[in-house]
Formats: C-alpha cells, structure tokens, sequence
C-alpha cells in the first residue's frame, strides 16, 4: 500500500474550509449546553423533588443514549411530528445545522451539569457555614462563596468534556453538514483513498485539541491561583 | 428591651439528631459583657450549644433570645440576630478564593451594605489589631493556621457584633501557635466583648472568664467562677474531666 502526501496536501485546505463549521458547532452548543447544564444542576440540588427527578430523568436519558442516535432523532424524527413542522422551532429543525446544535447541546448539557453539581458538592461546609454566620443570605452564598470556588473544582473535569464535544461535532456530517469531518468524507468518495485522508483529518483534530487543552491550562492556572502557596 | 435582660437567654432548650439527644434543657443567661468559657468531653454538646446561638443549628426544644429577638424560623429576625453574633471556627474556615482584605469586607458590604471605602477601613483596622496589616492582599492558604485563625477574628469583628462565639479556636493549630491567637482573644475580653468560648485551654479559662460552664452528656453539669471551678469542683463529672487535662 502506497502513502500519497501529494493527496494530503490537497485535501488539508479543503478540510479545513470546514474547520469553521466545526468551531461553531463546538462553540454554540457549548455555551448553550453550559445554560443547559446549570439550569439542570440548581433543579437537581435544589432539595425539591418536584425538580430534582425531571432532572434526574433528563440526565439519564441523554447519558444513556448514544449521542449519534440522539442526532438522528432529532433530524429524521422529529420533523414527522405535526406540531414540531407547526411550532416556531420549525426553522431550527428544519436545518441540518439546528438539529445538529439542539443534539449536541442536550447532550453535552446532560453530562456538564453532573460535572458542575460535582464542583458544587466539593465546596467546603465550613467556608458555607462561615457565611452563614457572618449574616449572607443562601444566595449571597451562592454566588459569591459555592459558584468560585466550585468553578474551579469543575474545570478539569468540564474541560474534558469540550474536547470531548469537538469529536462529537465530526457526527454532524451524518446528517449531511460539511464540517471537517463532512468533507473529508466527500473527499474520500472522489479520491478512495481514505488512509491519507482520514490520518489528516485526525491529526486536525489532535491540532485544535492541544490548544483548547492550551486554553483551558490558562484559564485552570488562572482560577486556582489562590491554591499556590 | 431593658438594659437588665441577659444578652443571650437559653430556656430549657433541647436538641436531637436523630434518635440522639445532643443537647437536653439547656438553662443559660449570658449578658453583656460577659465571658464565659464551655468546657467538656468531645460529644458533650459544647459545640451544638453554641451552634444553636446563631441557628447553624437548629434547637427543637425550649426557647433561645438574642438581644431580645427569639430564634425562629422567621428569616428577617434570623439576620437580624446574625448580624449581631459574629463566630469562630476550628477550621477557621476563610474564604479560600478571596485575598485577606476581601474576606473582611465581603460580609460587611453584602449584610452591612458598608460603602467600600469604609469596608476597607474598617477591615484594616481590624487586621492592624490582630496584627497582620501586612498580610492583606495575601490568599488564606499563604498564611500560617495562627494568622489565619487572627483573620478569622478580624473578620467577625468588622460586623461588629454583639458577642463572638468561638468554637474551639486554638484546637486545629500548632502548639507554637496558640498563644499569638489566644493573645488576641484576651485583648478582646479585656476590651469588654461579650464572649462564649468552647475550648480547653485552662489557662485562657482561669484568666479571662467570668465563668466555667462544664458539660457532659448534652447537659450542663456544673457552672462556676474559674477560681471556684477549677479548685472546688463540686460533681464527679468534673473532677474526673479536670483530672484528665490538669494531670500533665
């Protein structure tokens, strides 16, 4: 078997037209998976059952499903329902990209707010209580005592969780979306030669995955700076 | 309210986990400017008692006043009363994310609603009587488990409470550095803070107290002036105690 870099070379510009897709389908559905995840934490410690297991429904349900036959549920599905093809969300189901984003953001959603109800557990009872004490109401408490410092104890585990979004994201061109994934599987069905294309668009991956580690190493640094003696 | 009525009223108050009975009709009046030392076995309900003061823990028994104000369930009279009794830790319990000055100024400016210049003129000026002004733009953990407890002082006092509570202060540092914050306590009782202090040092009891509450089992067992206490123990619980931590 012969190693064609002459085929790399001109498939990596191609792949990488892609590259913005991906960012925004790792960008978008993280953020809204963020807001997601923290509505699902405060419902699930809020003490209140009548919160707490829809939550505990929600998170089982999307953890216990894989995310490419959660995406195409939304994309085949979906659309056959009469009051989704009705309901103003019609214009985001009815885009390949919409269903994409509403898959991803659910299900890293799911997961994200397991992780942020870690960090909150992790907080120290006492530094709580001394709050207490000192007169600051629950909210107060939360906001300026458990959402730091749980925040920090979230991140390493929270910053897995995004790189693990961006190879998610490649499933999106299962439902027909050119992100660099799509591409390079239409790139392999006019060239046959997915061993040289496939190798590319892994180390792609691995490229935009040793910067966001990057990334998230800054701001870890940044957040646990009162941890350094 | 009179002048004449006790600070802190605790009538026949009771306190349960669970099956367990932590605290059983706890009778104590503590007015103002008053310090008192509680002594104890651990499991004796020393820091329950004083935990119930400011609702960290909630009594199912009998009736607690603070400054006039019962402690209910009513959240306007519990930060009412939080505000006026500031508290102590073992574990000192700082915030660990915020430097020094922002932990003294972080109560005042949300429950006090202090401007924040005069939030931190104030915690400076306390940080400057437990003699750590250097250290205020340093974190919690940079500083050693004495200074940090100092902090923790400091911090209760820019409330400016009524009464501090202390629950075992001195009990998570090393030896070399109990003094520096006993130090600091005895300058506050001398200074005529009310005071209620849950520890075992005898010494810091027998100089500043006014009284001895000795308790055993969720009760108070025996209540007297230090002089009284520590030479004439009157019941065997305390005899016994007394011998355990003098005998060294």
């Amino acid at each position: 078997m012969s190693f064609d870099v002459s085929l790399i070379i001109e498939a990596l510009p191609k792949m990488l037209a892609g590259i913005g897709l991906t960012f925004q389908l790792l960008v978008l559905s993280a953020i809204l998976g963020l807001m997601l995840a923290i509505g699902l934490m405060l419902m699930r410690i809020s003490g209140k059952w009548y919160l707490s297991w829809p939550a505990q429904v929600y998170i089982y349900v999307f953890r216990g499903t894989p995310i490419l036959v959660q995406i195409f549920i939304v994309y085949y599905g979906f659309p056959q329902l009469e009051f989704i093809r009705e309901g103003f969300l019609w214009p985001i189901f009815r885009d390949p990209f919409g269903c994409a984003i509403v898959a991803l953001t659910l299900n890293t959603g799911a997961y994200v707010s397991e992780i942020l109800r870690g960090g909150v557990l992790g907080v120290d009872r006492g530094v709580l209580e001394a709050g207490e004490a000192l007169g600051l109401s629950r909210p107060q408490r939360f906001i300026y005592l458990t959402t730091p410092i749980a925040t920090r104890l979230a991140l390493p585990a929270y910053g897995n969780d995004i790189i693990s979004l961006l190879k998610s994201t490649a499933l999106a061109s299962t439902i027909t979306l050119a992100d660099m994934t799509g591409i390079a599987r239409t790139i392999v069905a006019q060239t046959y030669a997915p061993y040289e294309i496939f190798i590319s668009l892994a180390i792609v991956y691995m490229v935009l995955t040793f910067f966001i580690q990057r990334m998230l190493g800054r701001v870890e640094l940044f957040l646990g700076r009162y941890t350094r003696k | 309210m009179t002048s004449s009525e006790p600070l802190i009223q605790m009538q026949h108050v009771g306190k349960h986990f669970g099956d367990f009975q932590a605290l059983k009709d706890i009778n104590l009046n503590v007015n103002k400017g008053e310090r008192i030392v509680v002594c104890g076995p651990s499991g004796s309900g020393k820091s329950t008692m004083i935990r119930c003061i400011n609702r960290l823990e909630k009594h199912d028994e009998g009736k607690i006043i603070i400054d006039g104000i019962e402690l209910t369930d009513e959240l306007k009279d519990l930060n009412a009363v939080r505000r006026e009794v500031g508290m102590v830790f073992q574990s000192f319990n700082l915030f660990p994310h915020m430097t020094i000055i922002k932990n003294l100024m972080l109560a005042q400016r949300l429950v006090r609603k202090t401007p924040k210049a005069e939030a931190h003129e104030v915690a400076m000026r306390y940080l400057e009587r437990v003699k750590i002004p250097e250290q205020a733009d340093k974190y919690p953990i940079q500083l050693s488990g004495g200074q940090q407890q100092r902090v923790a002082i400091a911090r209760a006092l820019c409330m400016k409470p009524e009464v501090i509570l202390f629950d075992e202060p001195t009990s998570a540092l090393d030896p070399e550095m109990i003094n520096e914050v006993l130090d600091v306590m005895v300058d506050l009782a001398k200074d005529g803070m009310t005071m209620i202090c849950v520890t075992h040092e005898m010494g810091f009891a027998r100089s500043v107290a006014d009284r001895v509450i000795f308790m055993d089992a969720g009760e108070i067992v025996e209540e007297a002036e230090p002089e009284t206490f520590f030479k004439h123990p009157k019941n065997d619980r305390t005899k016994l105690f007394l011998s355990q931590i003098l005998s060294h």
